[in-house]
């Protein structure tokens, strides 16, 4: 039977208090807080977090065959983004690595196109929602990640939720847009597209329903996700489901990570629902798609180690909106006095992408010594091109001192920078993020995690940076 | 194989220094040109007496005709040097063991850095196609250098209040010298209190924990030992000049604890060695040290073997090191007050060893020290950071040894 073998989530750290951004602009703003992508993240580096949470799984990662990305927020155009992520998670180059960008329902798409799918597929759903200052969007809107794999044919993988049924059904329909070279959407009257995404809803709930011939009232978790907040809502209210069935959309902590909200609606009911539990995935937009799944005996052992609710809960205290709106790159701020960050060169980059992208050091095979980055010669020893690939993303370590940089260019002042010891042997001196001046102390447990460093010339560039170890979860077996 | 040093082989004879600091109206040009012409007239010879030029410039031009167009030196040879921020100590070096050798008779070294003109804070550095992948973790140099804090303080057991203590009177120390000194960037003294509360840089180190941005040059003429009396009565002998390039490993390898620089440690051991010092402390009569932020003046009087390990601390509290201390280290100012034009700052530093020890510094600076009789001085470069850096040390004195 065909299913989902792993998932994982990511929401970023930060979080905006709705309430500031009334503070600063007037109007009500609204209630609790939205997730917000670090400036030194975007679409790509979330879903690389995301699908790293997704795979952290013995063996996982020699059984991908293909990975999608699907996001609205592209890093790129022309140049493919799902390339970076199948760098920085390292699979085998024979992996079929596209993208599925643009639209919203490119979630929907790549998740039935993964379930769907004959070989192993991870499929990565990771959306930066913005929006003008104060308008709905931007307040409403949120940042995250999912990943899901699917497989289960000849694999060998415990399938940990079966598929039962999906349908989609497509619709031509002007409710959200947006121009390529702009980044804000533009919305039709809502009351408009309210009733003919409910239908469309109930057509592809009932073709998934009977296809699988089960009853609605024996849905156990009924997630609908979607832009359009009005149509889910009465999605929710009128399909027919148990009451208690209906799963709550997040929007209040998290806000609606659009392209990704789907995912990580999906991955928090993973995350608490138990075995031969029936869950319908609802997502409108363009039309509508159904995914029905049941989660087998298998998804206990096999949850993803960072559970959305852990996410949320360790969120940073809200930031103040004109930090937001500088990273965001709505309010222009004084830079330092220095030189302007330089743009990745491309040979060293393309040279060095296990170490770039990978974080992937190398062990002296004489003396076993690690080298973080990647040496020809050993620093004990001194033998040459003695070394074999040590990769390092999933190591901790800890802080053998620090210091605060403000003097140094960053989007966001001051540079945390760390050096790092890790457990096992290997230091790296890298900057610190999702932290505060508090958080650097020697001593300090630090995990890393990839990031956009920064974007100089038109280039994005990607490294690691550690962030504190805040959830207590057992290290992953990588 | 084997390390021979040159000691009392080779003597400067004549040195120049320009005032260090802001030359808004001054290019990096006018500035070697002014200190090549004091060297020059301070040996009492003329340009056309020089057979060799060794020229150290970080980022200031590039190749030898950088100086040679400058002075429209006609067919001379002219190399151009670089070791970060030992530059112009390199310059000298190479100067020195070129004379040595015996293919000149005359050689200078000279070295210029204009740093000002870039519009930045602090150094601007030099773009390397290839480093600019993100990979190895760039800060800048205060952060860098301010890695030191944190870690000497908890290996030896510092309150972070007590370490900011040992840093300002550090950078306290080196005010009070360079007010003493015409051609330093800085010239007042600046108070205990308005250097402990100065804005942040990095770390630790606040704005008067970082030596002045500066421009700057600087040379010094070199001749055989035997030859020097015939420039001047009071030459200056090369003792000892030691230079490391470590192996980069400190931001590798976890045992490297950020409370030394070891490549410091080795080339010192070196110089002593050449020069046949065993005691430095007794018998240096001054140190300029490589003072580029407070916390590595501290490490270095312990890696110098100035103080014992984790006991440096207390020394500069003790006021050991101050103009009037026991060993007088940094009294022209150091770099935190005469200021850092990278490929100056080496020879500015033996220019300082030229005046103490020829009983020609300012009278409000002169050494108690060399009153009493001690003759030898030492300077120290580090280019790079903690865990890994260069490090130059000589040993230069006014008397031959028996």
């Amino acid at each position: 039977m065909p299913g989902l073998i792993a998932y994982g989530a990511y929401v970023p750290y930060h979080r905006l208090a709705r309430t500031d951004v009334a503070a600063a602009l007037g109007g009500k703003g609204g209630k609790g807080t939205r997730a917000v992508a670090g400036y030194d993240e975007d679409t790509t580096s979330m879903a690389v977090e995301a699908a790293r949470g997704a795979l952290d799984r013995d063996g996982l990662r020699a059984r991908v065959s293909q990975l999608f990305l699907a996001t609205a927020a592209p890093a790129y155009l022309d140049k493919t983004n799902a390339t970076a992520v199948h760098a920085a998670l390292g699979l085998d180059p024979h992996v079929l690595a596209a993208d599925m960008a643009g639209s919203v329902r490119s979630g929907l798409g790549a998740l039935v196109t993964a379930a769907r799918s004959p070989v192993p597929t991870l499929t990565v759903l990771s959306d930066l929602r913005t929006g003008l200052p104060g308008g709905t969007d931007e307040v409403a809107g949120g940042d995250g990640a999912a990943a899901f794999v699917f497989g289960g044919h000849r694999n060998g993988a415990p399938v940990i939720a079966e598929l039962l049924a999906h349908d989609t059904v497509s619709d031509e329909i002007l409710d959200r847009w947006r121009l390529p070279s702009t980044s804000v959407s533009r919305v039709w009257e809502e009351r408009f597209a309210e009733e003919i995404y409910v239908s469309l809803a109930e057509k592809a709930l009932t073709a998934a329903l009977d296809h699988a011939a089960v009853d609605i009232g024996s849905i156990d978790h009924f997630v609908v996700a979607g832009l359009h907040a009005r149509a889910c809502a009465a999605v929710r209210r009128t399909a027919g489901v148990r009451p208690e069935a209906v799963t709550p959309d997040l929007a209040g902590v998290i806000g609606n990570a659009g392209t990704a909200q789907p995912g990580l609606l999906l991955a928090d009911v993973l995350d608490r629902a138990r075995p031969g539990e029936l869950i319908a995935l609802v997502v409108l937009g363009d039309g509508a798609g159904v995914l029905l799944l049941r989660t087998t005996d298998a998804l206990p052992v096999h949850r993803a180690a960072r559970p959305v609710a852990a996410q949320i809960a360790a969120g940073s205290a809200p930031m103040p909106y004109a930090t937001y709106l500088s990273w965001r790159g709505l309010l222009d701020r004084e830079p330092p006095r220095r030189p302007d960050p330089e743009p990745p060169y491309a040979p060293p980059a393309h040279r060095r992408t296990g170490w770039k992208y990978g974080f992937v050091a190398s062990r002296c095979e004489k003396c076993a010594t690690r080298h973080l980055p990647p040496d020809r010669v050993c620093t004990s020893c001194r033998s040459v091109d003695a070394m074999t690939d040590e990769p390092m993303a999933h190591v901790r370590g800890t802080v053998a001192t620090f210091t605060v940089d403000r003097l140094a260019a960053t989007p966001s002042p001051p540079m945390l920078v760390v050096v790092v010891d890790y457990d096992g042997g290997g230091r790296f001196r890298c900057q610190l993020t999702d932290a505060t001046e508090a958080d650097a102390v020697i001593g300090a447990r630090v995990e890393m995690t990839f990031r956009r460093t920064v974007t100089a010339s038109g280039v994005h560039n990607y490294f690691w940076k550690a962030r504190p170890v805040r959830m207590g979860e057992t290290e992953g077996t990588h | 194989m084997g390390s021979h040093g040159i000691r009392d082989r080779v003597a400067i004879v004549g040195m120049g220094c320009t005032p260090f600091g802001e030359h808004w109206t001054r290019s990096a040009d006018d500035l070697l040109i002014d200190a090549v012409g004091e060297a020059v007239t301070s040996a009492g010879i003329t340009l056309d007496d020089i057979d060799a030029y060794w020229f150290g410039t970080q980022a200031s031009g590039v190749s030898g005709l950088t100086l040679s167009r400058a002075l429209h030196l006609p067919d001379k040879p002219v190399t151009r040097v670089e070791n970060m921020c030992a530059t112009g100590s390199e310059a000298l070096r190479n100067a020195c063991y070129a004379v040595a050798s015996g293919a000149y008779d005359v050689a200078m070294a000279v070295g210029v850095e204009k740093l000002k003109d870039s519009g930045m804070s602090g150094l601007s550095g030099t773009a390397i196609p290839g480093a600019g992948d993100d990979s190895r973790g760039e800060i800048t140099a205060p952060a860098n250098f301010s890695l030191l804090a944190p870690a000497y303080a908890a290996k030896y057991g510092l309150a972070e209040e007590d370490m900011k203590d040992v840093i300002t009177r550090i950078a306290w120390k080196n005010h009070v010298n360079g007010a003493r000194n015409p051609r330093a960037q800085f010239r007042k003294e600046v108070p205990l209190e308005r250097i402990r509360s100065a804005p942040i840089v990095a770390g630790m180190l606040g704005v008067f924990d970082c030596s002045g941005v500066s421009d700057g040059s600087a040379a010094a003429i070199v001749v055989r030992a035997e030859d020097a009396y015939k420039y001047t009565d009071k030459p200056i002998f090369v003792k000892a000049l030691s230079f490391v390039a470590g192996p980069a490993d400190g931001l590798l390898d976890p045992e490297y604890d950020f409370t030394t620089f070891p490549e410091v440690v080795a080339s010192a051991r070196e110089a002593y060695r050449q020069a046949g010092i065993t005691d430095p402390r007794a018998e240096l009569a001054l140190a300029e040290v490589h003072d580029c932020f407070t916390p590595t003046e501290l490490v270095l009087m312990e890696d110098l073997g100035f103080s014992e390990r984790g006991q440096g601390w207390k020394d500069v509290t003790s006021g050991a090191f101050d103009l009037d201390g026991s060993l007088p280290v940094n009294p022209d100012g150091g770099l935190k007050a005469f200021g850092h034009p990278i490929g100056a700052s080496g020879l500015r530093m033996m220019f300082e060893a030229w005046l103490q020890l020829r009983g020609e510094a300012p009278a409000e600076r002169t050494l108690k020290s060399v009153a009493e009789g001690r003759s030898l001085a030492l300077t120290h470069n580090l280019g790079g950071g903690p865990g890994e850096c260069v490090s130059f040390v000589s040993v230069v004195g006014s008397q031959l040894t028996e």
